[in-house]
Formats: C-alpha cells, structure tokens, sequence
C-alpha cells in the first residue's frame, strides 16, 4: 500500500505555558510499527491522546484513512462515529489493563464485549472467538470464566490485547504496553505483540519510554523533546547513528545489562 | 553474467559527539566499491580504518554521511543517501542481508524460530521455512537439542552460527557479513566457507570482514583496501 492510514499536520497543544506538542508532523502506513519514544513530559502520551481523538489539538489535523479509501478529520467527525471507530477499525492498549478491562466481568465477557459492541450476537460464536484469542495470546481457556482480579499482571496485559485484537482492528494504539512488569512477563508479551503484529499485519502507533521496546518492535520511530519530533527514521538508524544531541543523550543513558 | 549489483560513490562518514562537545570524527571519505553478482570481496585494512562503519553505512544502519550508497533492488537502484526509511525496510527484506557480530532477538524465542524468520518474512510458507532453518543449523552443526532452546544462554560461537544460519536463510542477492567466524573453529570455519561459496555460485554478492586469514583466502575473490582518514586539523 502506498497511502498512509493516519496522518498528522503540524500539530499543536499547549497547557498553559507548557508546550505539549510543539508542530508535530507524522505518517503511519498500513502494516508498519511506529514507536514514539522520550523521556516523561516529552509530549508522548499528549501525541497519542490526539491521534486517538482523546483530545483535541489547539492546531493542527488528523486524518485517518478508512478502509474504502476515504479520509476522516479525526477531530471534525461526530463523537457517535468516532466511538464506532474505536470499537471496530482502531483498538487501544493501555499501560493498565485495569483502565480497559471490567474486572467484574469474566476473562470470555471482556472478550465478547468487544465482539458485541461490533454486532454479534450468537453466544456460541463469541464464546468460540474468544477462547480462541484467549489461546492465542497463551492464556488457558479454562480460565475463560474466571474474574481477571484472579489474573497476573502479565495475564491480564495479554488479556487486554486480546480483547482489542479480536475485533480486527487495522490499527492498534499501545501505551507502554510492557512498563510496569516484570522483565521475564515483559520479553514474553514482546514476543507475542511482535508475532500477532506481523501475523495480522497490525499498523501500531507505540508510545515507549523504553528504547530496547522501540528496537524489537519498531521498523521506525520518533524521538520526542519538550513537544517537538527531534529526529525521526529508520529504528536501528536512529538508535545507532543518533544525529541530534537529546538523542545521543537518551541512547547514551541506557543501561546495559 | 555479473553485473554491479552494490555501488558506494564518494562514500564519507564522520561522527558529530554532542556529548563530547561536539567533537567530529571523520572515519570514511571518498570511498568508491562496487560489487557484482557471484562475486566475494573482503574488506582489509587496520583496525580503525573504518570496515565496520563502511559495513553499517551499506546496511543503512548508519546514515549516508556524504556521497551515495546504490543497492540494486527489484531491477532498479536505490539509493540509500535518500531512500525513505520504508523503503530501506524493503530492501532489506527482499535484497540485502546482514550477519553481524552479535544476535540481537526478542528474548524467550526459540532458536529455530529466530532463524526461520527471515524466510517467513519473504512470505515462505512457516513448516518449510523452518525445515530450511533446521538443515542450516545442522550444517553449522549446532546440536538439535539447542533448537528449540532461545540462544541467550549459548556460548559466542553458537550464538555466532545462530547469526549466520539467519542471515543465509533468506536467500537475499546481496549478503553483507560482519566478522562472521570471528569466534568459530576450523570445523565451523569450513562450514562457512561452503555456505558462501553456495551462495555465489547461484549468483549471491558477498561483503565481508574477515580477519582469520585462512577463511579470508578461501572466500575472497578479491579485497578491498580501506586507510584510516586522516583527521583535519
């Protein structure tokens, strides 16, 4: 394909005296994973807020592209058809599973929700379709009646993928979907972002502070700074042949374990 | 029969440390290579000289600093110096493949799966992919028992045959080959030297960096001869 999915123009945003996007400008094409990675208050999680149509830029547009070619200002649609847009075409993953998933519903309710947000409605088929994600993102399917409170953090991270993924959303918005686990949780959820990534050929906008997350999941990225895109390309290009000083600053930083 | 399948053209790489600052470290300028189908160069020169640097420029790991890097793709150049970072992905599925010196994978992944992947990608069907995977690790006798296993805990020259079984799966025209014996020995040296030899004669362009010298001169059809920049007062 050779149009981009969504695009931004000249993005702007400001709380107060604070710019929290400062002209940002980004394409994201069909199939591809697009990280956006800074240090906190780089304006990250403020740029994934507006692509998403969360909130509303002070300037500036996004456009997505719908599967019959035609583009939609993300921010000048209805809010009933962007609420649509969010049950069908995009999914989003939180840092917290606990923001997306009802914890008073079963693991195959949470699932089914999704699927009959969209219009399903034979029990035996959703049930079906969600033991099947279940299984895909390695959760029992025994445990398809149990309360995700009985879940481990890692489990209910994988199971909130599952419950965005099984609608068939062509693009996928992911906040930090690995901080706030365990290192060994982490490198099997990236494993299985990676695999389900390529399989259903997901396009992925990914808000990272963790750039070895960019690396492994990312053909290209962004590097944000108070508000602005300093330096943008190709993963490995940018990681390790960083042009821009705050760049260096940040590949510089890393640990090495 | 051989055509010119990778071009360099005046070919300059310095560094800019920002952190240091602002110190520039010229490394490469005025570099003119080129490489044909069938054909194996060896890259030689000291250590400094800037082989690796040359090696990620071409790979288009490190940016195109001055000059043009030209990889022969889908029977049209691209140039690296402006292509769009999409397209470089492209190449890189379809045309260009890598070994560096060291495997960098998702963790926990099995080692047949990280080597079947390249092929995957290229949109070979998964069991044959694999079954191609499991004849390279045999070939670079890697014990079956270690296949299923993720290769983080394997010794360097395991991991280094691991890197060489993925980078040859795909069976890209142009294979670029970064130190790929470096920790190997004699039996799996001679491994190596099969694998490219097979390689070129179904028409592979084959960079390396070669430092044992008995490999160097059973691979190489000619070197190239890179002198450390002088660095401007």
């Amino acid at each position: 394909m050779t149009v981009p999915l969504l695009e931004a123009h000249e993005l702007d945003l400001r709380f107060g005296a604070i710019r929290a996007l400062d002209r940002v400008n980004l394409s994201l094409w069909p199939g591809e994973v697009l990280a956006i990675v800074g240090e906190s208050g780089s304006g990250k999680s403020s740029l994934l807020h507006v692509l998403s149509g969360q909130g509303a830029p002070d300037a500036g547009r996004v456009l997505y592209r719908d599967p019959a070619g035609a583009q939609h200002d993300v921010h000048a649609m209805p809010a009933p058809h962007l609420r649509a847009l969010h049950r069908s075409d995009w999914g989003f993953v939180h840092q917290n599973p606990r923001d997306a998933l009802r914890m008073t519903v079963s693991a195959g309710g949470n699932v089914g929700e999704r699927l009959m947000a969209q219009g399903a409605r034979h029990y035996g088929d959703i049930r079906e379709i969600a033991t099947d994600w279940l299984r895909q993102v390695e959760i029992d399917p025994s445990r398809i009646d149990d309360l995700p409170r009985t879940f481990s953090g890692g489990m209910l991270q994988r199971l909130q993928i599952a419950r965005t993924l099984a609608t068939h959303p062509r693009l996928v918005f992911m906040d930090e979907p690995t901080g706030g686990l365990d290192v060994s949780v982490q490198a099997r959820l990236l494993d299985l972002i990676r695999s389900l990534v390529s399989r259903l050929g997901l396009a992925v906008l990914l808000v990272t502070h963790d750039i070895a997350v960019a690396r492994l999941l990312a053909g290209r990225i962004i590097v944000m700074r108070r508000g602005q895109v300093v330096e943008t390309g190709l993963t490995d290009q940018v990681l390790d042949d960083p042009q821009h000083p705050y760049t260096q600053l940040l590949v510089s930083s890393v640990l090495q374990a | 029969m051989s055509k010119i399948v990778l071009q360099t053209e005046n070919l300059g790489k310095s560094f800019t440390l920002h952190l240091q600052g602002g110190a520039t470290m010229p490394v490469l300028a005025g570099v003119d290579l080129s490489l044909a189908s069938g054909e194996c160069v060896v890259l030689s020169g000291p250590s400094g000289a800037g082989k690796s640097t040359l090696m990620r420029s071409l790979y288009g790991n490190y940016r195109v600093g001055h000059g043009h890097v030209r990889i022969r793709h889908r029977d049209a150049w691209v140039d690296f110096a402006t292509a769009d970072p999409r397209k470089i992905l492209e190449v890189r599925q379809e045309t260009l493949g890598y070994v560096s010196q060291f495997l960098r994978v998702v963790p926990r992944v099995p080692t047949l799966d990280i080597v079947a992947e390249p092929l995957i990608a290229r949109g070979a069907p998964r069991e044959a992919a694999l079954a191609r995977a499991r004849s390279l690790l045999f070939r670079l006798n890697l014990p079956e028992r270690l296949h299923s296993l993720p290769p983080a805990t394997f010794s360097g020259g395991e991991q280094q045959r691991v890197n060489l079984a993925r980078g040859f799966i795909g069976g890209h025209p142009i294979l670029l080959l970064d130190e790929p014996t470096a920790s190997l020995d004699a039996t799996n040296r001679d491994a190596v030297v099969g694998l490219v030899a097979e390689a070129k004669a179904t028409g592979t362009a084959i960079l390396g960096i070669v430092h044992d010298a008995p490999t160097r001169d059973a691979i190489a059809d000619r070197l190239f001869l890179l002198s450390p920049v002088q660095a401007a007062a």
